[in-house]
């Protein structure tokens, strides 16, 4: 079991996220052999896409995953405006304000997906 | 509603709620229906190969620890806060200022996360507090926050029975701890004044997610070129309704405003109808 793992000298939780997928990959493949994984990301998860893909693979090594490959779909953040109902992107640094009034009761409508969406198995 | 993904062959295009599957194979969907989002798409993928929808929210079974928490504490009338910060904000030294001054009126618990050394659990022996240690350098992945399982690993060791508040020392970290809900009633951010102003705009999920922003050492101020106003706007532009309070946990300046809402949270926690969050 990997313990304290680090990347690029930060502590990731990408590793222990990988665990959590490999759990429910195991469970709904049942026993199948996995290809592709297919995750929905949004921008607003503290999931960096390249360090979760570096981290599957060593997750996955000499398990029946290894081999199976992350494809992630990511989701930009967007925020409704509770004020006047405008929906602003998010850019880069997610400013909570609504573009039209400023107004700050938002409501965040996309960007916190994470989700498992489907599996591809190997053909065997 | 199309939605534009990459296939294999590095193709890609958007699928205008196609669902003709043209899987081969026999089909082995697994659509589970106790999902109460509506997230499907059901795309076709164009390749021979057997595709299983799985629509599972990869923190599902954190957030069910979280919740079994919660539902633990609520038992109990305990209110839990989650304290977070980056390595070094002062979070053990407020720690420490705190039960110094809620112990003889509340019964504290602290679940201690961030053990940089001996030294950091030494510090809150002796004053009046039910303390148990997490290690978490045995989960997969580290030491980089708590997350729901830990802490229920953590609840079974502290007299919930005998206790009104218990503090979660979260690992010093402004990225990984925001993601992982643990079950406690509140978040806590311990900011020092020392990280400058622009943190709430390099952190914004963190600073989003929490309910007190404590701005500690403040009795660095006349020596740094720290523009308390500019930290305040950047952090509105995050959390516009986030409560501040000013405070330095080496002189005990602004600690009793600190308890003060610790006190008020407790009481939130007891009121009828609580709303945990």
């Amino acid at each position: 079991m990997l313990t304290g793992a680090t990347y690029e000298g930060a502590d990731v939780h990408e590793l222990s996220i990988c665990g959590s997928i490999a759990e429910i990959v195991t469970r709904r493949a049942s026993g199948r052999p996995v290809d592709t994984i297919h995750v929905r990301v949004g921008q607003l998860r503290q999931v960096v896409p390249e360090t979760l893909v570096y981290c599957w693979n060593i997750a996955c090594t000499d398990t029946p995953l290894d081999g199976s490959r992350l494809e992630l779909e990511e989701i930009a953040a967007r925020i409704k405006c509770r004020t006047c109902d405008a929906v602003s992107d998010l850019g880069a640094h997610p400013i909570m304000l609504c573009d039209t009034c400023d107004g700050a009761d938002v409501e965040v409508i996309s960007g916190l997906e994470f989700i498992i969406t489907a599996l591809e198995l190997a053909e065997v | 509603m199309g939605r534009f993904h990459r296939h294999d062959d590095g193709t890609a295009h958007d699928h205008e709620n196609d669902h003709d599957h043209e899987h081969d194979q026999h089909h082995d969907h697994e659509h589970n229906g106790t999902h109460d989002e509506h997230l499907g798409d059901h795309s076709g993928y164009q390749t021979g190969r057997e595709r299983i929808d799985v629509l599972e929210r990869i923190f599902d079974e954190n957030d069910r620890t979280a919740a079994a928490n919660r539902a633990d504490l609520l038992r109990h009338e305990v209110c839990a806060i989650n304290l977070m910060s980056s390595p070094g904000a002062g979070k053990t030294t407020l720690l420490r200022e705190t039960l110094r001054r809620l112990t003889d009126s509340i019964r504290v618990g602290v679940i201690e996360g961030d053990i940089e050394t001996s030294l950091d659990a030494d510090q809150l022996t002796g004053l009046g507090a039910e303390i148990t240690l997490v290690n978490t350098g045995n989960g997969f992945g580290g030491e980089c926050h708590l997350d729901a399982p830990m802490v229920r690993s953590a609840l079974p060791r502290l007299p919930l029975a005998d206790l009104d508040l218990v503090l979660i020392e979260n690992v010093g970290n402004l990225v990984c701890p925001a993601e992982f809900d643990v079950g406690q009633n509140a978040r806590a951010m311990i900011y020092a004044i020392t990280e400058g102003e622009e943190k709430p705009l390099k952190y914004p999920v963190m600073f989003r997610s929490v309910d007190i922003v404590a701005i500690n050492k403040l009795d660095l101020l006349p020596h740094l070129d720290f523009d308390l106003e500019l930290f305040r706007a950047n952090l509105r532009k995050i959390n516009p309704t986030v409560t501040t309070v000013e405070l330095s946990a080496r002189t005990g300046q602004g600690v009793d405003a600190w308890c003060d809402w610790l006190r008020s949270q407790l009481a939130q926690s007891r009121q009828p109808a609580a709303s945990a969050h």
